[in-house]
């Protein structure tokens, strides 16, 4: 766990998590793997679904603003333990729209110029 | 493989021959192996706890033999890894410290009460085994009920226990088998298969596969894939169809995250899905966007659909389903345009009374516009057991197979459907007319909190009884209100097994990684007692060697194996209508009286019912009950999924509760504003049979202010046991008479007008259940005092009072003959 000395500094970006939040469908096996991964208690997690909201665009009409996205929280340790042994983070791995990506964060970076709605979370070790 | 396909060929209408290779999947790993200082088993997940699904899981295990973690296997291809949070979290039900770990039997005047005995396997099996011996020598064996609860894992094993014991009586006490069985026994009949989406499951590899096409569009029909993965169907596989092309047509009255993602989306008057069908029909053939060559080769009785479908135009499809009509029409263009189309269907088409020619005109569409056997259109799934016709029947003696109960008020349930209908049977447990129910075996099943319609009627219905055993993972509201036994059941880490369920079946095995308490399988349970009743039908020294028994039937493996190589993909072919492989005399065409898809079913004409499909008004409803609209004015539709609770499993697990915290009522603001309700406001729900408390959630997603929503299968495991855990108070299934189709089949599970009051301290419970002395009357028996309501009540006793005759007649010429 980090201390607020740790959480108030300036860290490299060394991975970067990349979301295509086009498919998040907002199922939770992300959080609910992370927290299964790392013994957390209810409540607590290394990642969170977050609900964007659901309204029509205009009324009446079909096409609605609605959407989820995974935002890893301080507790995300990249699952190190887990990618020593040549496995995907927990989160990816169990994203049912498989709409998770984990690398170096160059790659994420420049993977996610490839098309709108892309979110790149950046981490450290 | 050949001698495999043609030996199990199942001719109960549902099953195809399995001609051609078994394919294998590649792993690099073997079934069992290290990593991390765990011990990883890999199999498949079915379940309880959980879906139908059978995903395949990697469960971790540490030196102490506990299960730690539930991983997806990557190198399984019905979900590639993925998982949802159910089994992510199945460590927690497995490990729950509210498990029933041992045997148990109460006094049966205790009933209700906390006053729990810990027995031992011996004499839990003894007790058991013997008074049911004891009553089938008094009463015969057709006194005894064998209740399952959802079909996940058990319809095999507990219809064997069933018919090997003798009684014809095994039951879902759902009303009109209101679950997957309507879709299957109508297909089955009209059809000659059950038919499902082409989404390249029956492929082990898949997408790739060079014969597989992407469906152009799906249409999701009553249900929410993403959330519910029902019947062999992981609801994620729409989204990677989706990310290759596909586009969705979305029939559902709520607005969600697929409806928003589809190409359009119909918001439907719950209840009305037929009149839509039927309404898509007219479209396309009125337009004559069918498909010429197939319907005149392979379906009989086109010309009778073309004028049946003449009384539903669009315009009049609208006023009934709330649909505006253009997008009626350019949907109904969408499905006969697009090639392929599919359709995922799911179980609010089985929750309208009318389920069957619901059914029959729905998959009509994709019938005469050429998708059936199609790549990417809808598949008849290739199987190793035939799953809805249970295992086994030829056991039950001819003699008591004849008693079983709604036989013969209801012919079509001899269509390969070897269940006893689930209404008649509830009231013949509340009212011992023909014949007095004794016992009961419920099997997972927690049927007054979550599948009986008027749970009231099957309360009293079980009190009746002498002798009532559960087998489950927890105590429940069941359990508490009526069982004399208990027994503990495993979740799937702590067993072996294998999945022959729903959908496309594969050979495939569940494996055992831990033990908790004294628990048992459900299939270790049922061998036990099988041997007790008829040794014969149970032979087998343990469960692996009976599962290989299952196997071998059709395929080259036993379970041990299977366990190495599986799993296993059955041999399959596209168009095998062409080929002969989906009949067993091995001749072209449909396996049904005509060899053609039947779209006006002989079936059902020779069963005296329309052969045709008809759409009729939900009763109660806005249409058919308009006097009831003053007191009763919204519709309520139930049983939407949560994420993270399987029917009435879950609430007891903390992390699973964590996403999904109470019973909602789900109200559009307008409503909402209305009735001066806000979100967090209890309230009760109530129409003219009872009534059920829920929490307000105030929410856009239902747009038509006249439409609501509430969750189902509500208890509260961390109350008070003598009070049944609230069950009473939060079943929604309260406001449900449990009135089935005229078929059998089919139950407006979720549809009905509802008025919402407050919960107030004065007013907050409904009080226990009345007891078997009450003057009460069955729901489904009562009019209340409404036209229409009276009218389905006349319905049924009038086909009681010919059933009546012609058992009396039976009964005279037997005795002349004598």
């Amino acid at each position: 766990m980090q201390t607020p000395k740790e959480l108030n500094a300036r860290t490299a970006a060394k991975y970067g998590l990349l979301i295509d939040y086009q498919w998040c469908t907002g199922c939770h096996s992300c959080e609910i793997a992370c927290q299964m991964e790392h013994k957390m208690p209810v409540g607590q997690s290394g990642i969170l679904v977050h609900d964007m909201g659901h309204w029509p665009l205009e009324e009446g009409g079909d096409n609605w603003q609605f959407g989820y996205l995974a935002a890893p929280t301080t507790m995300c340790d990249t699952c190190a333990e887990r990618r020593a042994l040549g496995k995907v983070p927990t989160c990816v791995q169990h994203c049912q729209a498989q709409c998770m990506e984990f690398g170096p964060i160059d790659e994420m970076a420049e993977k996610a110029k490839s098309h709108k709605d892309y979110v790149l979370f950046t981490l450290g070790a | 493989m050949a001698e495999h396909g043609v030996e199990g060929y199942n001719n109960s209408g549902v099953s195809t021959q399995l001609i051609g290779d078994f394919i294998k999947v590649p792993h690099e790993h073997p079934w069992r192996y290290e990593e991390g200082g765990l011990t990883v088993t890999r199999g498949s997940a079915w379940s309880g706890p959980g879906c139908h699904d059978g995903c395949g899981v990697l469960l971790y295990t540490d030196a102490e033999g506990n299960l730690v973690k539930v991983e997806g296997d990557p190198e399984n291809p019905y979900n590639k890894g993925r998982l949802c949070v159910r089994c992510l979290g199945v460590p927690e039900v497995t490990n729950h410290q509210d498990r029933l770990m041992y045997p148990m039997k109460r006094d049966p005047k205790d009933r209700g009460k906390d006053k729990w005995e810990r027995i031992s396997w011996d004499e839990a099996i003894d007790l058991v085994a013997d008074k049911f011996l004891e009553i089938k020598e008094k009463y015969g064996a057709e006194a005894v009920v064998f209740g399952q609860g959802t079909g996940r894992d058990i319809a095999a094993y507990i219809t064997r226990l069933c018919w090997s014991f003798g009684s014809p009586n095994y039951v879902l006490f759902l009303s009109g088998c209101a679950c997957y069985l309507p879709r299957v026994a109508g297909m089955a009949a009209t059809a000659g298969s059950f038919w499902v989406a082409d989404c390249s499951q029956q492929f082990a590899d898949r997408y790739d596969n060079p014969e597989y096409k992407v469906p152009e569009t799906m249409f999701i029909w009553g249900n929410y894939p993403l959330r519910a993965n029902s019947d062999g169907f992981y609801g994620h596989w729409v989204v990677d169809l989706m990310k290759r092309g596909m586009e969705v047509v979305m029939i559902d009255p709520k607005v969600t995250w697929l409806s928003v993602h589809s190409r359009l989306h119909l918001p439907i008057r719950p209840g009305t899905d037929a009149a839509l069908a039927l309404g898509f029909l007219n479209v396309i053939i009125n337009e004559d966007l069918y498909d010429h060559e197939f319907v005149e080769k392979w379906t009989y009785g086109f010309e009778q659909l073309v004028e049946r479908v003449q009384e539903y135009s669009p315009a009049r499809v609208s006023e009934i389903t709330w649909i505006p009509e253009e997008k009626i029409v350019e949907a109904a263009r969408i499905l006969a345009n697009s090639k392929p189309a599919t359709m995922q269907w799911g179980v609010a088409v089985d929750m309208t009374k009318e389920a069957l020619p619901a059914s029959q005109a729905i998959v009509a569409c994709f019938q005469i516009t050429g998708n059936v056997d199609a790549p990417g259109g809808i598949i008849a799934p290739p199987e190793i057991l035939n799953y809805a016709g249970g295992w086994g029947r030829e056991l039950c003696p001819e003699e008591t197979w004849v008693k079983r109960i709604g036989l013969d008020a209801y012919p079509l349930l001899n269509f390969g459907f070897q269940i006893a209908q689930p209404d008649e049977l509830r009231h013949t447990m509340a009212t011992g007319d023909p014949y007095k129910i004794h016992a009961t075996w419920l099997q997972q099943n927690n049927v007054l909190s979550c599948m009986s319609a008027d749970p009231q009627e099957m309360y009293i219905g079980l009190m009746n009884c002498d002798f009532n055993v559960s087998v489950d993972l927890f105590m429940t509201a069941t359990i508490m209100a009526t069982s004399d036994v208990v027994l503990p059941a495993a979740t799937f880490p702590e067993r072996n097994g294998i999945r022959l369920g729903d959908g496309v079946q594969r050979g495939e095995v569940i494996n055992k990684v831990c033990q908790i308490g004294e628990c048992k399988s459900d299939m270790e349970i049922n061998l036990m007692l099988g041997k007790r009743f008829n040794p014969e039908a149970w032979p087998w020294e343990n469960v692996d060697e009976m599962f290989g028994a299952m196997l071998k039937a059709q395929t080259p493996y036993n379970f041990e194996e299977m366990r190495e190589v599986g799993p296993v993909y059955l041999p399959f072919s596209y168009k095998r209508y062409e080929t002969g492989r989906l009949r067993a005399d091995g001749q072209p065409g449909f396996n049904t009286p005509t060899g053609r898809i039947e779209l006006w079913s002989t079936f059902y004409d020779n069963a005296g019912m329309d052969p045709l499909p008809y759409f009729e008004e939900p009763v109660p409803g806005p249409t058919s009950t308009p006097e009831l609209l003053d007191e009763y004015p919204l519709v309520l539709t139930t049983g939407a999924r949560p994420w993270s609770l399987f029917h009435s499993e879950h609430r007891q697990v903390a992390r699973m509760r964590n996403l999904k915290q109470d019973q909602n009522v789900y109200l559009n603001p307008t409503t909402a504003e209305e009735y001066g309700f806000k979100t967090g406001d209890w309230v009760w729900v109530e129409n003219v049979y009872g009534r059920c408390k829920a929490q307000v959630e105030v929410t856009n997603i239902y747009p038509n202010p006249r439409i609501i929503a509430c969750d189902h299968a509500w208890w509260y495991p961390e109350g008070d046991p003598e009070k049944l855990y609230d069950s009473h108070d939060l079943n929604v299934n309260n406001l449900l008479p449990g009135i089935p189709g005229r078929a059998g089949f089919g139950s407006n599970y979720k549809t009905t007008l509802v008025k919402l009051y407050k919960v107030t301290p004065e007013d907050d419970t409904n009080g226990y259940f009345l007891g078997a002395d009450s003057d009460y009357l069955s729901q489904a028996l009562d009019g209340k005092g409404v036209p229409a309501i009276q009218q389905l009540v006349d319905e049924r006793t009038k086909i009681m009072e010919d059933v009546k005759k012609l058992r009396e007649a039976l009964e005279e010429a037997a005795d002349t003959q004598e």
